[in-house]
């Protein structure tokens, strides 16, 4: 079988277009590509959309936990506290058996236990947590000096938050944001290994992997193959992420022109 | 364990509590904590040394070794730690069995790898087929400890490298213009100066690290998560005394709170070193 035809099964088996099982003897090299691609396709599917929609909710929680009303704080400070302080792959098992529960009382809530749906909530709330902290952070780093120029500019509320508050934080928390957007990504591959069961042998690169390596017993091929796609995803990851980058530091003189990738903070 | 727990079916509420919690099986999810701690003690030592041993490597002046360390740091940071567990627990195992193999058998004329079956001669079995049970278990768990301190090795390595560049250069220069070689402007100089810069790093390390040792279960270790979906599934009363629906959801819900404390008193702790250590320094986290 040409490697055409390969990928032509397999390029999509991972979201159930394709052949229907997997290959059991005589793995090619071809095969161990294709295969684990299309299991890439569940790692950008879980990470970009867990990292768009906990962008949204990290700006509300940096902002609660910065917010002078303790009915506001203290449950901000709670919920990162929970999710930063406790490993993803509990909370993965956790959330799983939740909604088995949860199955049980509301039937119409069964799509809850599939890990499109249920590991994905999971993801969004952690890296809401991890996210806010890390703005919350940078909230607090605003010079000073342009907070009052926006207050002597007249700006207040809303206006000063949109022009001068949130355009500096997201310019400061950038880099450490870029950090754990990466580490996100690496997450994901946690999924399928937690509870959350794959339907019909569709599942992520490292599922299929860590099937490639039961079968042949040699790991020593599909691993590498994982970690050349890893390394793939973290330079465009890098690269996405510098281009906004340069953009929330246009106004700066040339210093910060390149995302330096150094990082210090991980997870 | 208690004297009244001899029949079960006639226990109620808390004595029936009491007892189930204390059942044999029980007793082996109590001491798969200690696993966790036994891990924790074992690999955070151990991945400091490989630390230090990647961050001397990357700034190293033979250009191989120095190659070598910060691709080390590189590719175990750009790739998911879970790929390398899965990775390493049979690339370690096959590598030893390997070696063994090469030593004991060096008239084995067969190959190593027949189709899907990694087959060495029986002398180079690890650990070896007529072994304890305990022996399997211990050698399943030092693989863990190894795959562990090669992981996070690498992200230790990436905080020594930057702590030791960290130190100022002047006190390099200093000490070379007392004549030092550089061997003992490494070791008397730098290393001792570098650790309050790498203490923030390494902190952060540390709950890490506390937070990747459910990923044991994966190793095949019989750990936390294994015991507590083993215990929490639904039990019948035909197989067992305590019979209960599907509790796994406590059973994961306890194990979050003990993660929950451990890194909440970890944290406070390490403020406090962090405190101790940077009194009197001039850098940020001093004087406030």
């Amino acid at each position: 079988m040409s490697c055409a035809q390969t990928i032509l099964d397999y390029g999509l088996r991972a979201i159930g277009i394709g052949e229907r099982l997997l290959p059991r003897s005589d793995f090619t090299l071809c095969q161990h590509f294709t295969l684990i691609g299309s299991g890439l396709i569940w790692n950008i599917y879980f990470g970009a959309l867990a990292l768009i929609t906990g962008f949204f909710f990290a700006n509300a929680l940096a902002l609660a936990k910065a917010s002078p009303n303790p009915w506001l704080r203290k449950p901000a400070e709670w919920f990162i506290l929970v999710f930063r302080g406790s490993p993803l792959f509990i909370q993965f098992f956790l959330a799983y058996f939740l909604f088995l529960k949860l199955k049980v009382v509301i039937p119409a809530m069964d799509w809850l236990t599939a890990a499109w749906a249920g590991a994905l909530i999971v993801l969004f709330l952690n890296t809401a947590a991890y996210s806010a902290e890390i703005f919350y952070g940078a909230l607090r780093s605003i010079p000073k000096g342009e907070v009052e120029a926006a207050d002597a500019y007249g700006m207040t509320g809303w206006t000063k938050f949109r022009r001068v508050i949130w355009p500096t934080m997201l310019r400061l928390g950038w880099p450490g944001y870029t950090n754990e957007a990466i580490f996100l990504f690496h997450a994901t591959t946690l999924v399928f290994f937690s509870g959350f069961p794959t339907t019909r042998q569709m599942g992520d690169s490292l599922y299929y992997a860590n099937y490639f390596a039961d079968k042949t017993f040699n790991p020593f091929i599909p691993y590498p193959i994982v970690a050349f796609y890893f390394i793939l995803l973290t330079l465009t990851i890098i690269g996405i992420f510098g281009i906004i980058n340069r953009r929330l530091n246009r106004h700066l003189p040339g210093e910060t022109k390149r995302l330096k990738y150094r990082p210090q903070i991980i997870r | 364990m208690f004297s009244y727990c001899a029949d079960p079916s006639t226990l109620e509420g808390l004595k029936w509590m009491s007892c189930y919690l204390t059942t044999a099986k029980h007793m082996s999810l109590y001491w798969s904590f200690l696993t966790v701690l036994t891990l924790l003690a074992i690999t955070a030592p151990a991945a400091l040394l490989f630390g230090f041993g990647g961050a001397s490597a990357a700034r190293s002046r033979i250009a191989p070794l120095r190659w070598f360390g910060k691709a080390y740091i590189a590719i175990v940071r750009g790739v998911p730690d879970i790929a390398f567990f899965l990775f390493f627990v049979i690339a370690l195992d096959q590598a030893f069995e390997w070696v063994r193999h090469q030593v004991k058998c060096p008239d084995w004329d067969e190959p190593i790898r027949q189709g899907n079956d990694f087959i060495v001669c029986q002398a180079a079995k690890l650990p070896l087929g007529n072994a304890p049970q305990w022996i399997h278990e211990v050698y399943g768990f030092s693989l863990a400890v190894l795959t562990f301190a090669i992981v996070f090795g690498a992200f230790a390595a990436n905080v020594l490298y930057g702590a030791m560049r960290a130190v100022p250069r002047g006190q390099i220069e200093t000490a070379e213009a007392y004549g030092m070689t550089s061997r003992q402007t490494f070791w008397r100089i730098l290393v001792p100066q570098m650790w309050v810069y790498a203490l923030p790093g390494l902190s952060n390390l540390w709950m890490v690290l506390i937070k990747a040792t459910p990923l044991l279960f994966l190793l095949g270790v019989e750990d936390i998560v294994y015991w507590a979906r083993e215990l929490g599934g639904t039990k019948t009363a035909r197989f067992t005394d305590y019979p209960h629906g599907d509790w796994r959801l406590w059973y994961f819900l306890a194990l979050l709170v003990f993660y929950l404390a451990f890194t909440k008193v970890s944290e406070v702790f390490l403020d406090r070193l962090m405190r101790r250590l940077s009194h009197g320094q001039a850098t940020m986290g001093a004087g406030s």
